[in-house]
């Protein structure tokens, strides 16, 4: 045990690095023995329901949560005991935490000035931030005169001032609406092009881990499921609260299988299970099909091709039989994913209607 | 509709009958009453040695009180609702006693302790600090029954404004008093503003438990919420009225500047 840590102990590269660290509130265990890297410069996703600990772990990067054991190393200097002002780390809260009593200048202001830099320089780097978050010209405006989206880039705009070592970010997009999270969402990405800071966010949005994070690290009852690139993910999920988590799954037979590699049959097969076929939607090139489980009624759907789609000539009411492709990627369903995902389900089962093409 | 309307105007007039039979006839009729007999009656009361003298008195208890009791009130509000600390329940108790304890009891309660045969009373007295029948005993009733106005202003906002701010300022590299005044000051300023507001008013016009530790000796002793009583027994009508008139003055004047200040940052 002693000489597995060591190896992680000293870390040699930048970035961050959390060394088996817990944390308990009381008797809840929202924090055990986590382990994680984040490559310098990297743009990491703590992704998870909530309850799953990626806020508290986020907290405890930033100093604001004391780990109950463990240690967290940033760039490579151990941050156990250092105070939170000593961090040097950028955090950007939920609900913006803007100073409602400043403008948009003087919010951003506020780490320079804490640092006392010269008055001139702070003019001078506050405006430039102010360009680079697209709020040129609202400087002298109050928090309450602004929209969500603009508060929060306000916010992170804030956050940058103090040319933090880290970005960290606590669902960052948690309180605006679908539009403008799109919108910021891929403004972060292209911003983080420019800046190049190791920012760490979390989200209970699969969309949105995928969509803009280098590394995902999937986070369930205070433990890391798994940690990797998209693709990984989905291609390869450790478990099915993995699977179920990251992209869209239907639990056929005691098994996770993706909506794409779910096989319709007109027939009765072996292994197969019975459905009747609730809806089915053509979007252009391809469709789906809604079925419902015989007896018990757990809705199943299938992604397909048009000409698929067309040879299977299926109507609402038919029955049909469905079960995973021959290669397809399974995982043996044990409910965690539904013991898990009480409050914030994340967008799986449920298909999108917007989107027509294939995941991912 | 019309029954909704009926009901709105109903509402309004029962609440403008009310305020105007118990604040704004009494209070204006005394107006008229003070000038009854002419400005120089009014100015000469006003001039009289121990108005005057009633008047440092009251203005130098507020002065002690209302700053004494803004700082605990915001560090107790402060206690309450940012810490963890243990016994929190029993100081959110003990706030409340000075609004759920007779004045008058106060008062005597201050006389047991500070009085001559009291416990303190005795050993401060050879120190040469007179606390009962004198200054110290005034401030110090004063100052306890105007206790909780701050901290009970204050702990709502608190709680309302929750802690992200403060918890921004430090990944800032705030530090918790650079914090306090640069962040929580200001997010709870209407609150303690009303406070301190409150505060005064029952600074200036406290009666029971000041009358029982003063001794109400005219020109020394006497606050004047007292100077008025006295002037009322003894048939100084033009006097009392006057003394009252200046109370509500000082009052009124504290809240409208609260209010304009209120409005004008609104404004903004």
């Amino acid at each position: 045990m002693a000489a597995a840590k060591n190896q992680t102990e000293v870390p040699v590269e930048n970035g961050i690095e959390v060394v088996d660290v817990s944390k308990q509130f009381g008797d809840f265990q929202a924090l055990s023995n986590v382990n994680l890297s984040v490559p310098d410069g990297s743009m990491t996703a703590l992704l998870g329901p909530s309850g799953s600990g990626k806020s508290t772990l986020l907290r405890a990067i930033a100093g604001l949560e004391v780990p109950s054991e463990g240690k967290i190393f940033i760039s490579g200097e151990d941050q156990t005991g250092k105070p939170v002002r000593n961090r040097n780390v950028g955090f950007v809260f939920q609900h913006y935490a803007a100073f409602k009593h400043m403008t948009v200048f003087e919010n951003i202001a506020f780490g320079p000035k804490v640092r006392k830099r010269p008055k001139a320089e702070v003019k001078k780097q506050v405006n430039e931030l102010i360009d680079l978050v697209q709020l040129t010209g609202l400087g002298g405006r109050y928090p309450s005169q602004l929209s969500g989206g603009q508060r929060q880039r306000m916010a992170l705009a804030r956050a940058l001032a103090v040319e933090p070592t880290v970005l960290l970010l606590d669902e960052p997009f948690g309180a605006l609406d679908a539009k403008v999270r799109k919108d910021l969402r891929s403004w972060l990405r292209r911003l983080h092009d420019e800046v190049h800071v190791t920012t760490i966010f979390v989200t209970h949005d699969q969309e949105e881990a995928m969509d803009i994070a280098q590394q995902i690290v999937v986070m369930n009852e205070g433990q890391i499921e798994q940690t990797g690139t998209a693709t990984e993910l989905y291609d390869t999920p450790v478990n099915d609260f993995v699977m179920g988590f990251v992209g869209e799954v239907n639990s056929i037979g005691g098994r996770l299988v993706r909506p794409h590699d779910t096989e319709v049959l007109p027939v009765k097969a072996e292994g197969a299970t019975e459905v009747e076929v609730d809806r089915v939607v053509r979007l252009g090139f391809s469709g789906r099909i809604e079925m419902l489980t015989v007896p018990d009624k757990r809705e199943v759907w299938a992604q397909l091709t048009r000409s698929e789609l067309e040879t299977l000539n299926l109507e609402p009411g038919d029955t049909a039989w469905v079960k995973p492709k021959p290669d397809a990627v399974t995982r043996e369903d044990t409910g965690a994913l539904e013991s898990a995902v009480t409050e914030d389900p994340p967008a799986t089962g449920k298909p999108t209607p917007v989107e027509p093409g294939l995941p991912v | 509709m019309t029954g909704e309307r009926l009901t709105r105007w109903g509402l309004r007039y029962i609440a403008l009958a009310y305020l105007a039979l118990l604040l704004v006839i009494p209070l204006g009729y005394m107006m008229i009453e003070t000038f009854s007999e002419g400005i120089q009656p009014v100015l000469d009361s006003i001039t009289e040695p121990d108005s005057i003298a009633a008047l440092k008195l009251t203005l130098l208890t507020v002065a002690i009180a209302v700053p004494l009791n803004t700082v605990f009130g915001i560090a107790c509000a402060l206690l309450l609702v940012r810490s963890n600390m243990r016994g929190k329940g029993i100081i959110n108790a003990l706030i409340d006693m000075p609004f759920a304890i007779s004045p008058i009891v106060v008062g005597l309660s201050l006389v047991l302790v500070y009085g001559t045969s009291g416990w303190f009373g005795q050993p401060l007295m050879d120190l040469g600090i007179q606390v009962i029948f004198s200054t110290p005993g005034i401030v110090i009733a004063v100052v306890f029954v105007s206790l909780p106005f701050v901290a009970r202003e204050v702990v709502p906002v608190l709680q309302e404004i929750g802690d992200d701010q403060e918890k921004a300022a430090e990944t800032l590299g705030s530090g918790s008093w650079n914090t306090f005044w640069r962040i929580t000051l200001p997010a709870i300023r209407w609150g303690v503003s009303y406070g301190v507001v409150l505060t005064m008013a029952r600074a200036l016009g406290e009666f029971g438990a000041v009358s029982v530790v003063s001794g109400k000796i005219s020109g020394q002793t006497e606050t004047l919420p007292l100077y008025v009583q006295k002037q009322f027994e003894t048939f100084h009508s033009v006097g009392a009225y006057t003394s009252s008139l200046i109370l509500a003055v000082i009052a009124l004047a504290t809240l409208l500047a609260m209010n304009l200040m209120r409005r004008k940052e609104n404004d903004e």
